[in-house]
């Protein structure tokens, strides 16, 4: 068999599993109700409801988003070797004439096709209610939007792959789930706030650019909220962010090395790795 | 009936300090059952995972069907192997036959397989059904049913029948039978001996990191010199027969509340017997016990701890 039908092989498998345990509708119900919900309740603070457009939806829902897009790529990508190793399906595996590197893959690509389903469809019914009842400005954002939160979801599914590698019993992976989840999502823009304020603002903006390109959900973060021209004023964003490195086409290059490296370390590990 | 298919040559595998396989060798006959036996911890299952090609050697060789494995498994080989790890746990929301088919691609079995197997290994009617539902016995032939996709010249079975009942372990030798007439050579783990010995061509017995020894059944009990033991039930204090069994080469054990236990070493069985027979007044009645395998296998083992400096 050719490696791209072994890596086919094993992607179908990952996806109709997803699909199997609901996993992908699960995501998808979510993700709809949360985009429809802040949509709808988005005026609720001046005392309105009723759906409000675009713009407003991305900015609400964009913050939501950096924090349950991540722990749902983590968890569904963790166990996805080491629950195998345990299972024995690992060693059963690598037993036949299929190589890590298709084995890896396949399982990349499965699962990223899961988060990318349900984020289509989540995003996407929500996005279409959302033009009915408030037209279709800022549309191209929130499509941009939608792409930025796969994106995003692929990252934390590059890093749930390396944790799934590195460990050798499940629950271990679990605890670094929760460690990675913490920091990249709450820990580290704590650590990014308390350097700014401990050194009055005086930090190089070189090394501002490189933290924040350090942590994908920050990506996603500046993606999202200094590319509508109004959201950047008000969250005092223009002075922070000026310069070629947060043009879009940086910021989602950068987004796009965070779906490799993680991939590429997992793999280095996981092509040493004893089952 | 000659052709080796699998050779062992000094093999050893250190993890850090510890040494989990101690220089080992032996070889497997085409078309032969082989079962390899010990007890948990004794270098066993990585004895296994070499022979697969999971984890390399320290040093010594594996070759199987010719070409070298201590380095890299070629996808040739690993075509024609077939593979059942211990305690299986496959894809609870994949059915039977979603898992079989599954393998095969990744095997290249040809489609046409998938349902004689099913059908070989008896689960045709569960097929439709998720893997998640499935009883102990029933993961076990799946298990069966996926190492012989794409017809095996090899089939490595770790502890195939761990957790079956009586009934699910005759099943499965029953089918490992019909595997064995197509010529397959089939290599398998287990601890509990009474259950392969009079199912094995040969055995390894592997404790302490080592091959303590290795052969047909018979060959082992008569390495050990383990005899056969004649029990005889006896009227009055029987001074006659243990005199009689002396005379002959017989060794007297025990006698105690009219049971008298005849020891008969280095195969003289039948003159001890005959010697026996001329005092036959005395005997109400006769047993031979023949030695088990678990015997042979206690014995190796208290060797092996003997060899190995530890108790």
């Amino acid at each position: 068999m050719s490696s791209l039908s072994l890596v086919t092989t094993v992607a179908v498998k990952e996806y109709k599993n997803s699909i199997r345990n609901r996993w992908v509708l699960a995501v998808s119900l979510i993700l709809a109700f949360l985009a429809l919900a802040i949509s709808y309740f988005g005026f609720a603070p001046r005392g309105e409801t009723g759906f409000g457009g675009f713009d407003v939806t991305i900015v609400s829902l964009a913050s939501l988003v950096t924090y349950l897009v991540p722990i749902i790529a983590l968890t569904l990508g963790f166990d996805t070797i080491v629950g195998e190793a345990e299972g024995k399906t690992l060693d059963l595996i690598l037993t036949m004439p299929i190589s890590r590197l298709e084995l890896f893959l396949g399982k990349f690509l499965g699962l990223s096709l899961s988060i990318i389903t349900s984020t289509i469809i989540g995003f996407g019914v929500a996005g279409i209610l959302i033009a009915i009842k408030s037209g279709t400005d800022h549309l191209g954002d929130y499509i941009f939007f939608m792409l930025s939160a796969i994106l995003l979801g692929l990252s934390f599914l590059s890093l749930a792959l390396m944790i799934s590698v590195m460990v050798g019993e499940r629950s271990r992976a679990i605890g670094l789930v929760i460690f990675f989840w913490f920091f990249f999502v709450l820990i580290f823009d704590l650590i990014l706030i308390g350097l700014l304020v401990s050194t009055e603002g005086k930090v190089s903006s070189s090394l501002i650019t490189a933290l924040l390109y350090a942590n994908p959900a920050d990506l996603f973060r500046l993606l999202n909220l200094a590319s509508i021209e109004s959201v950047k004023t008000a969250y005092g964003l223009a002075t922070v962010t000026e310069g070629r490195a947060f043009t879009q086409p940086f910021l989602y290059a950068g987004m796009l090395f965070w779906v490799f490296w993680p991939l590429a370390a997992g793999f280095a590990i996981f092509r040493k790795r004893s089952c | 009936m000659t052709e080796k298919i699998i050779n062992v040559k000094d093999v050893t595998k250190h993890y850090g300090e510890v040494e989990a396989v101690k220089g080992i060798s032996f070889s497997i006959k085409k078309g032969e059952l082989f079962g390899l036996i010990g007890p948990n911890g004794a270098g066993k299952t990585t004895l296994f995972k070499m022979l697969l090609g999971l984890i390399r050697p320290t040093s010594g060789t594996i070759s199987v069907m010719g070409s070298d494995v201590s380095e890299v498994w070629s996808r040739e080989v690993r075509a024609h192997t077939g593979y059942l790890p211990e305690n299986i746990a496959f894809y609870d929301h994949l059915t039977g036959l979603e898992t079989l088919s599954f393998y095969a691609s990744i095997k290249g079995a040809k489609r046409s397989e998938i349902a004689e197997l099913l059908d070989l290994t008896g689960i045709s009617n569960a097929a439709g059904r998720k893997v998640g539902g499935y009883s102990k016995g029933m993961r076990q032939r799946l298990g069966l049913a996926q190492s012989l996709l794409s017809s095996p010249r090899i089939l490595f079975l770790d502890e195939p029948t761990t957790g079956l009942d009586p009934e699910g372990i005759g099943a499965f030798y029953r089918i490992l039978n019909d595997v064995k007439a197509r010529g397959v050579t089939i290599v398998l783990t287990s601890h509990i001996l009474k259950e392969i010995q009079d199912r094995v061509d040969r055995l390894g017995i592997i404790g302490g990191g080592k091959l303590l020894a290795s052969g047909s059944v018979k060959e082992l009990r008569s390495d050990l010199g383990l005899s056969p033991v004649l029990r005889l039930t006896v009227k009055g204090n029987a001074e006659g027969l243990q005199r009689a069994a002396q005379k002959s080469g017989g060794d007297v054990q025990s006698f105690e509340e009219g049971t008298l236990l005849i020891n008969c070493p280095g195969g003289n069985k039948m003159e001890v017997l005959r010697a026996l027979m001329k005092e036959d007044d005395a005997i109400t009645d006769l047993e031979l016990l023949e030695p088990s395998l678990e015997d042979v296998f206690m014995g190796y083992a208290s060797e092996g701890y003997k060899a190995g400096g530890d108790a």
